[in-house]
């Protein structure tokens, strides 16, 4: 997968007859032991192995819930009851997967935004970027969908709103939005035909989004990890072998991140939730207010700035659809936001629009929050169609180092008594 | 990087994240009472649980459905009555206060017949349906209130906010047939009458018990269908804290083994 | 450096060797609510006691009734089946020996989980085998009118439930004790 030749060497017969007919030794010799892994990553960059804990777990626990719960519009909410009552520490397993989607999110929007700072989407890591973008839309499905199945009030409702989306096609070619409406609820509105359907594609997406992390993870492995600095390995003395470590430090991180979970699914379980969703779903009636996931509520946020429907819906997808382009509308030379002033001003900006917008779509799409809302879209499409590739072309960077092993030696205060190696 | 900037990032996610659960405060400040329950050392009391349930018994369960509950919950481990030593004795006495209520079934000859509940039922819906249950309570349909307390934004003060929020309504407002004017109620008319309207209306029979008044009639049932909500929360609880005693520990372990792996390492 | 090179590698071994340790306990301790979240909930236990009427029960009928989702037979045998079942006691055929008198409270109702020992087929009331009790038609086990195995490859008598009379026409299956149970405690 690396590209590079291997450093695997069998010791003994078995290793030896298994090599040359399934070389899964070598394959983890120097895909993870001895990966050669830049020695300057910090701990922003041990979110790519928090996540892969994160879909461990969120597959795991999907499938032992699997085994408990009933994909049908009358038995949905009662199945979910019996879960948290009578299943031996079903409790404990439909928490740990609902509060699991929730650091899912929370891991994958550092995760994005820290290759957006040090510019990891730029060549030779455009494909790597791109399998980012959809594994987080795959993400968003999957959740969406998972959220629709303990059929509640915010399950209907939000799915009943969500397939609406499509229904905004009707301003294009009259007829063209209903129909995909009806196709995608397979009735005139959310029922039981759509339950099992969202259950039989929320158990399937997790798989691709495991694909996806696989091509992900060897599209990481051609080029190498990019890192804090930006610039290129020059040999060994910038790299460390992955394990020991990067894997203590990955552990280190995870073990911290498993604390924060705990304290959700132990001591707060359902804050990150919504009441509502104890409501058993009522087609008859919707709550006073429809709020989506947090982790949903920027792309709420730019589905409401504007007034028109089929603008907003184009907008919500379009605000997606741009991380697709990131790695051609950055024109800069330099990756790492860390030597470029200029960009990271942008930078800082970009991450409170974005919590501004989670912060608007959580509020009625009214006065200051819609408001906030407006310009939080506005900034939020500017980032990435203007300020990228202009700031990119004007902005003098600062000057780069040499190479990774002399910005460390500098970042600690060695450079002037070991000048090189 | 520093732990400075990763600290102030948490930060504003946190900030971020807290956005949702402020945005859907009710409009009129609710009370608040101190459950035994809060807090992440709050345990249930079941004296107070045991109370509850009998005013759910007596008053609340001529309309409202608790159906995703079962009378052996009470009995049970997680249960008010639970008496470890020999569980005999809380599911005999749990029998004792079921006794007399009849859940529908079939005989053997497939006819609909009205038997003794058991402790495997689960609690007895007062309404056949939903249809019945409107007919029965003026166009209104009693909400099952199996998990009413994580089902309203403010949870178990919300509930009690409710119970003792009945007022006369302000002259100015004009009441809708059949509604009764409650403080802390969205809109202020709900379609429950005051259910519990005077002191001593249930009959505390448990030795030690308080005064039966309305507010701690109010205040144990909130208990007791908070109990109801979240049966496990005790496990729940206790198993948090040595989750997370344990995760210190190996993080800990870990910190000293990245500590060392890397001290030889320039980074 | 103040520590000697050994005594340096052996407390960094044993972080490291801690840290393994402990991570592995910790995944195996988070199995268990995964592996155990698959034997039978709180639900399935509570549905344990199954109330039959014996009253419509006529001699010689067998009723099939359902106990935690299993079949369990109610035979109410006549005074011919009682004889064959006190002389099956003594017979060189048994390979389960157990009296008849342990097997039921009073010898007119006998009261079996109806699942062949063997493997788990329901053994067939219509088709009484060879010892006019049942006869197990997926590999062809025969049953005396106890319910013991006395043919085939069934290695275990029919099973007796727990079962207590709360009335001379009324028992309740899942509660009070085995008749085995009971007579032990007699002659003990």
């Amino acid at each position: 997968m690396s590209g590079g030749h291997s450093t695997y060497t069998p010791t003994n017969g078995f290793t030896k007859w298994l090599d040359s007919r399934l070389p899964l030794i070598r394959v983890m010799n120097d895909n993870v032991t001895n990966f050669p892994t830049p020695k300057n990553l910090n701990y922003w960059y041990t979110f790519g192995a928090i996540l892969t804990f994160c879909l461990a777990v969120q597959l795991v626990t999907g499938i032992v819930l699997a085994m408990h719960y009933v994909a049908s519009a009358d038995k949905a909410f009662a199945s979910i009851e019996y879960i948290m009552r009578d299943v031996n520490y079903g409790w404990l397993i439909r928490y740990v997967h609902m509060n699991g989607a929730s650091m899912f999110f929370l891991a994958v929007y550092v995760h994005m935004f820290r290759g957006l700072y040090y510019g990891s989407y730029k060549a030779p890591r455009e494909i790597l970027w791109i399998l980012g973008v959809i594994i987080y839309f795959l993400m968003m499905a999957t959740a969406f969908l998972g959220y629709t199945l303990p059929w509640g009030q915010m399950s209907f409702w939000g799915a009943t709103v969500i397939t609406n989306f499509f229904s905004a096609f009707d301003q294009v070619i009259p007829g063209l939005g209903s129909g995909v409406l009806e196709w995608l609820r397979g009735d005139f509105a959310v029922d039981d035909a759509a339950v099992k359907r969202f259950f039989a594609l929320h158990y399937l997406l997790p798989f691709v989004i495991a694909g996806v992390v696989f091509l992900h993870i060897w599209a990481l492995h051609v080029p190498g990890n990019n890192n804090p600095t930006g610039i290129d390995v020059k040999g060994p003395q910038d790299t460390v072998p992955f394990h020991p470590y990067y894997t203590v430090k990955d552990g280190f991180a995870t073990a911290i991140f498993m604390m924060l979970f705990a304290v959700f699914v132990f001591y707060a379980p359902n804050y990150l939730g919504h009441p509502d969703n104890y409501v058993e779903a009522n087609p008859l009636v919707t709550p006073a207010h429809i709020v989506p996931e947090w982790y949903f509520l920027p792309f709420y946020a730019i589905l409401r700035a504007v007034p028109d429907k089929l603008t907003g819906v184009l907008l919500m997808f379009g605000a997606i659809g741009v991380l697709f382009f990131v790695p051609w509308l950055d024109w800069s030379k330099v990756r790492s936001a860390s030597y470029r002033p200029v960009f990271r001003q942008f930078f800082v900006l970009f991450v409170i629009a974005c919590l501004a917008l989670g912060w608007a779509g959580a509020q009625p799409a009214e006065g200051a929050a819609l408001l906030i809302a407006q310009v939080g879209t506005f900034y939020y499409f500017i980032f990435f169609i203007f300020i990228m590739p202009v700031v990119g072309l004007w902005e003098t960077p600062r000057k780069l180092p040499e190479s990774i092993a002399k910005a460390v030696l500098a970042k600690n205060g060695h450079a002037a008594v070991q000048p090189a190696q | 990087m520093k732990i400075r900037s990763m600290l102030a990032t948490a930060g504003l996610l946190l900030a971020a994240l807290a956005a949702p659960a402020l945005a859907s405060e009710s409009e009129v400040a609710l009370k608040t009472a101190e459950w035994s329950f809060d807090g992440p050392f709050g345990t249930y009391d079941a004296a107070q649980i045991r109370r509850g349930f009998q005013v759910y018994k007596d008053v609340c369960a001529a309309c409202h459905s608790l159906k995703y509950v079962s009378y052996r919950n009470l009995s049970g481990p997680q249960g008010p009555f639970h008496t470890p030593a020999d569980p005999k004795l809380g599911e005999d006495a749990v029998k004792a206060l079921i006794d007399g209520i009849e859940v529908p079934d079939l005989d053997d000859a497939g006819e609909p017949i009205t038997r003794q509940a058991r402790l495997s039922d689960p609690f007895r819906s007062p309404f056949a349906n939903e249809k019945a249950a409107r007919a029965a309570n003026n166009g209104a349909n009693p909400p099952d209130l199996s998990v009413m307390v994580k089902a309203r934004a403010g949870g178990a003060d919300y509930l009690y906010s409710i119970l003792t929020g009945y007022e006369e309504a302000p002259g100015d407002v004009v009441m809708q047939p059949g509604m009764s004017y409650n403080r802390f109620f969205a809109g202020h008319q709900i379609g429950m009458p005051q259910p519990i309207v005077s002191d001593d209306q249930v009959t505390y029979t448990e030795p030690g018990a308080p005064k039966a008044s309305v507010d701690q009639m109010a205040r144990d049932v909130t208990a007791f269908l908070a109990w109801a909500s979240e049966p496990h929360m005790e496990e729940r609880k206790r198993m948090g804290l040595s989750v997370l005693l344990f995760l210190a520990f190996l993080a800990a372990l870990l910190y000293l083994s990245y500590q060392r792996i890397w001290a030889d390492v320039e980074h | 450096m103040a520590h000697s090179p050994s005594e340096t590698v052996n407390r960094r071994d044993f972080i490291y060797i801690m840290s393994a340790t402990v991570s592995a306990a910790g995944a195996a301790v988070a199995a268990w609510p995964l592996i155990d979240q698959m034997n039978p909930s709180a639900a399935a236990q509570a549905l344990s006691s199954t109330e039959v009427d014996l009253s419509a029960i006529q001699p010689g009928q067998i009723v099939t009734v359902t106990w935690r989702k299993q079949p369990v037979f109610i035979r109410r045998r006549t005074e011919k089946e009682i004889a064959e079942a006190h002389e099956g006691d003594t017979a060189s055929d048994l390979k389960d020996p157990q009296p008849d008198a342990q097997r039921v409270f009073k010898p007119e109702w006998l009261v079996l989980v109806g699942i062949c020992t063997h493997l788990g087929c329901v053994p067939s009331s219509q088709v009484r085998g060879d010892y006019d009790g049942w006869f197990c038609p997926c590999h062809g086990s025969h049953y005396d009118t106890s319910g013991r195995i006395r043919k085939g490859p069934a290695p275990k008598n029919l099973a007796v439930p727990n079962y207590e009379f709360v009335s001379d026409t009324k028992i309740v299956i899942g509660e009070g004790k085995t008749p085995a149970e009971t007579s032990k405690e007699h002659t003990a």
